[in-house]
């Protein structure tokens, strides 16, 4: 509109870049495959079942992540219906970084028709760091409705907590510096899946932020 | 008593480089470059190269004295014409309480000899209180010591036809003139800027070209049918000029005027709704400052006069619509030619001495004491330019008491060195300078 | 996006992107909780030079649905009785730590200064200038056209829901009435233009501003055979001024009912459009001259909904305005 404006787009995500030849694998597709089978047992081991667990997707790669536990979950308790029960969730207008960032575009939300009231809503989220998108989340959940529980799951937890907030299903525990880079990459949207780690030795400035 | 100077290498109307030397009022003698000596107690003033022009002449000047002394005095607005290079101005009657009465042009012409930096020449209005409805005192204003000779509403227009067929024919008594300010008045109610293109865009009232240029052909044939001199004020349409043109080619008695805004400046400028740019008439388009400056270098426009309209920053700092009409010019007008005619080539220095001062004067009638050629034994109402230097124009900067110049910030050509006024320095080193011996002049009238 | 001033600086993905931005916000406004923490701590004030209750209460609902304090400064005034200048009032607005300021103004460029003038360094969201701008009238009546002509099994559209990520190519609007005094016309010319639509102004020839042969669209003077003919996919009746008939030699045409006969729409010229074409109306509504009843309420008139889509496209505006960083932004 003027001299530095700017519409939003998404934001320079550091999970979206390009592969980068630096970065180290620390888990390969079977990897990611076998966390997700076993995140989605134990969903259904926590919730004695998967009849009234919805499972939201926290874009972008929470919800692809989310598509394939609910697949996971069919197999596993044929009352779950993996297009019925997953939603996403877009926890944009309430993070705690709006005024610090770029402005962000608004992504969609969506839930399933019978809401979250009563349910077991299960978050899903990629990388799990400093916990304030999660945080959001919850704000988010609570202008939606009242579920009979929130867990979360998080294919990749990287540690750095800023607030009281830990995941209850993980794909792999990743001690790192917060200089380094936690990238998750996934076929429907990077063509390929890897969890890569990346600035290891060189010290980055801190990215890989969630 | 008065100084002598020697202005030593200037080239008179830019052409072949001599001394001239000033004494006692008048131009003493003219010699080759070098040759002239310098008497005891002269001022020998460097114009290697600088042009010499008689002492420039506006037909057009808003002093605001009496009534918006804030905006401007006869004082502040006459120390800036001395600083553009100007000798005489004729200040105009929309003032408060408006000149349209002996009384307040004669205090207006004193306010004049008092500041002592130029000759101001207060403009009588055509009608009372500018009101349109009937003729002021036009003959009383002719005969009193400011000896008006040209009357004008500006600011407002003489709409009515039989009115202004009535002030024509008068001030032939008194070989005056009517200063028209063209425009239709019902065809501009709440105009705020040219109209066309950019008025449609930007959602501003606008001010069709043929509001002036009805007015412009109904005058030039009312002159026509009683044989009355005409002068046109600030004509800024190519219509206007084509007008002007015909008249002239049918030997009707008409001059016209073109400001140096509508020389340069376009409607594109109030995109911006910074009302420095909200003038009356309002900037036109390029095709118009084209037409303006080819009616100029033709000679259908006769000359370049300011509307030097001060305001305060109040009426200028609001919103557009709120925002008074008006720019100063007295400052920026010689430099604003020179780039627009004289750098393009459209006019030599001796044109803008005969544009800027010797018509200008005898449309006035003022030529006694202005607009003279530079020769022994004139009077010495002289300006030296330096047309080689550059400056930025300052609105805080400049002499005038507003600050509402359009060139804020604009690179402009040339800067007047010198201005003298009957062989003294009002300007010098391009500075203004403050007058000492008062009683003096006063003494010598 | 620092401030939004005229529809005429908008890119096509810049306005794609404040009307998805608007459906997200409607997506939000169904819920049974309305408010979002989004803009909490901000302050939004609402300057109005001129008075429109609508318009402000469109704004004052936006932004207290974002849960930013809003402070309404009605500071009236004309150019003949003026009130206090433009500047000091910027300046006190500025002393109040306002992080955005909806202009409602008489004058045609008054958000434009406020933006450039360096009196207050606050966003400007222009809700209207004289005979100017009017952007979020614009946007919400481009994401009214969206929502009913570019979305999915639209006649024209294909997009996603609500026509999210759509422009409107291809869509035909015929704005008709006043042009001449209307900011609406003004920004809708630019921002359809933008979006891809065609649009045909149709208008009383006085009512047409000189230069308009030189915008993006179409004139006409003839409403029939714009509706006939051209087939309109949206007809925007605009509201006549009622003192632009009475000023006597001056006024711009004969009398109301020559307007309303040439250019009123009724149930007859409805009749002559397609089955999915809307009708709307920037409101208030002079019911039976430009406008009649049956026009008004058919259920092809969208006219309430534009009014519930202004309030979710201010939120996208206020949202892209406020919630960024504020200087460098850049995607």
């Amino acid at each position: 509109m003027h001299a530095g404006t700017g519409m939003p787009g998404t934001p320079e995500d550091p999970t979206t870049s390009a592969p980068d030849a630096d970065g180290t694998v620390v888990l390969g597709a079977s990897d990611v495959a076998r966390a997700l089978t076993r995140i989605a047992h134990e969903i259904v081991e926590r919730a004695k079942g998967a009849q009234d667990v919805v499972l939201l997707g926290i874009p972008t790669r929470g919800v692809t992540l989310a598509a394939r536990l609910a697949e996971r979950l069919a197999a596993i308790d044929p009352d779950f219906d993996p297009t019925r029960d997953v939603g996403e969730l877009d926890v944009t207008m309430y993070r705690d970084d709006l005024r610090r960032q770029p402005t962000r575009a608004v992504g969609v939300t969506r839930l399933p028709a019978a809401g979250i009231e009563g349910k077991t809503v299960v978050l899903v989220d990629d990388v799990l760091y400093s916990g304030r998108t999660i945080r959001a989340a919850l704000d988010a959940i609570g202008d939606l409705g009242r579920p009979r529980a929130v867990r979360l799951a998080a294919l990749v937890d990287r540690g750095h907590r800023e607030l009281p907030i830990r995941p209850d299903f993980v794909g792999k525990n990743l001690p790192t510096a917060t200089s380094e880079r936690v990238r998750v990459r996934l076929a429907e949207v990077d063509g390929e899946d890897a969890v890569l780690i990346s600035g290891r030795s060189s010290g980055d400035a801190g990215e890989g932020r969630r | 008593m008065t100084t002598t100077y020697v202005l030593r290498g200037a080239r008179p109307l830019g052409g072949e480089a001599a001394d001239v030397v000033l004494a006692d009022g008048i131009v003493h003698e003219i010699t080759a470059p070098g040759a002239a000596g310098v008497p005891d107690g002269a001022v020998v003033v460097d114009a290697i190269d600088h042009v010499l022009l008689p002492g420039l002449v506006d037909l057009h000047t808003h002093l605001r004295e009496p009534g918006r002394e804030d905006a401007e005095t006869v004082a502040s607005g006459t120390r800036a014409a001395a600083a553009g290079g100007f000798t005489a101005v004729h200040a105009m009657a929309n003032t408060s309480p408006v000149a349209d009465t002996a009384g307040v042009v004669e205090q207006v012409w004193r306010l004049g000899r008092q500041a002592g930096w130029v000759d101001v020449h207060p403009v009588g209005a055509v009608t009372v209180g500018l009101g349109g409805d009937r003729l002021a005192e036009l003959g009383a204003m002719a005969d009193s010591p400011a000896r008006v000779r040209v009357f004008s509403d500006d600011g407002r227009c003489v709409h009515d036809p039989i009115l202004m067929r009535r002030a024509l024919e008068y001030v032939k008594a008194f070989d005056g003139v009517v200063a028209q300010h063209a425009q239709e008045p019902r065809l501009t109610e709440g105009a705020q800027m040219n109209e066309g293109v950019v008025s449609a865009e930007i959602g501003l009232a606008g001010w069709p070209a043929v509001a002036e240029e009805a007015i412009i052909a109904r005058d030039v044939l009312l002159a026509e049918h009683v044989g009355s001199r005409l002068h046109v004020c600030h004509l800024s349409t190519a219509g206007s000029v084509e007008i002007v043109r015909w008249a002239k080619g049918r030997g009707i008695d008409v001059t016209a005027e073109v400001t140096p805004h509508h020389l340069v400046l376009t409607d594109e400028l109030a995109r911006s709704y910074d009302p420095a740019f909200k003038v009356n008439p309002p900037l036109r388009t390029a095709a118009d400052v084209e037409a303006v400056r080819a009616g100029l270098a033709d000679g259908t426009i006769d000359i370049v006069a300011t509307d030097h309209a001060p305001h305060t920053r109040e009426d200028k700092d609001c919103e557009w619509g709120a925002a008074a009409f008006g720019m100063t010019g007295l400052e920026t007008a010689l430099s604003v030619v020179q780039q627009t005619m004289v750098d393009s080539g459209r006019l030599t220095w001796a044109d803008v001495a005969r544009v800027l001062s010797t018509t200008p004067a005898r449309i006035g009638r003022v030529d006694a004491e202005h607009g003279r050629p530079i020769a022994v034994g004139e009077p010495a109402n002289l300006t030296l330019v330096d047309p080689a230097a550059r400056r930025t124009v300052d609105g805080a900067a400049q002499a005038t008491a507003s600050a509402n110049t359009p060139f804020a910030g604009y690179e402009l050509p040339g800067r007047v060195v010198a201005t003298f006024l009957r062989g003294r320095a009002t300007v010098l080193d391009g500075a203004p300078v403050e007058r000492t011996d008062l009683a003096i002049e006063g003494a010598a009238r | 996006m620092k401030h939004l001033l005229s529809t005429a600086d908008l890119s096509r993905d810049e306005a794609i992107g404040v009307l998805d931005t608007a459906a997200q916000m409607a997506a939000t406004q169904s819920r049974e909780i309305k408010k979002l923490p989004t803009l909490r701590g901000r302050t939004v004030v609402n300057l109005f030079f001129e008075d429109s209750t609508r318009t402000r209460i469109s704004f004052e609902t936006a932004a207290k649905r974002l849960s930013a304090d809003v402070i309404n400064f009605s500071a009236k005034g004309s150019s003949v009785s003026k009130g206090e200048s433009l500047k000091d009032t910027a300046l006190t607005l500025h002393a109040m730590g306002a992080d955005a300021v909806v202009v409602r103004h008489w004058a045609s460029g008054a958000p434009a200064q406020l933006a450039h003038a360096g009196w207050l360094d606050a966003a400007i969201l222009n809700a209207g200038d004289g005979t100017h701008m009017h952007p979020t009238q614009a946007l919400l009546d481009a994401y009214t056209i969206r929502r009913h002509l570019a979305g999915p099994g639209a006649p024209r559209g294909g997009a996603g829901d609500e026509g999210v990520g759509a422009d409107l190519a291809g869509i035909r609007v015929a704005i008709v009435g006043d042009v001449l005094h209307s900011r609406v016309a003004r920004a809708n010319v630019r921002l359809l233009h933008t979006l891809g639509a065609e649009v045909t102004l149709v208008s009383p020839p006085t009512l047409l501003p000189v230069g308009v042969h030189t915008w993006p669209c179409r004139t006409s003077y003839d409403l029939d055979a714009t509706l006939a003919g051209w087939q309109p996919d949206a007809v925007m009746m605009l509201r006549v001024q009622r003192e632009r008939m009475s000023g006597g030699s001056g006024a711009f045409f004969p009398s109301p009912l020559e307007y309303t006969r040439y250019f009123g729409l009724d149930a007859r010229r409805l009749a002559l459009l397609g089955d999915h074409a809307i009708v709307m109306h920037p409101g208030p509504m002079n019911r039976g001259l430009e406008i009649s009843a049956e026009a008004a309420d058919s259920d092809r008139a969208v006219i309430v909904e534009q009014v519930a889509n202004g309030v979710a496209v201010r939120m996208a505006a206020l949202y892209l305005l406020l919630s960024g960083t504020t200087e460098g932004i850049s995607l």
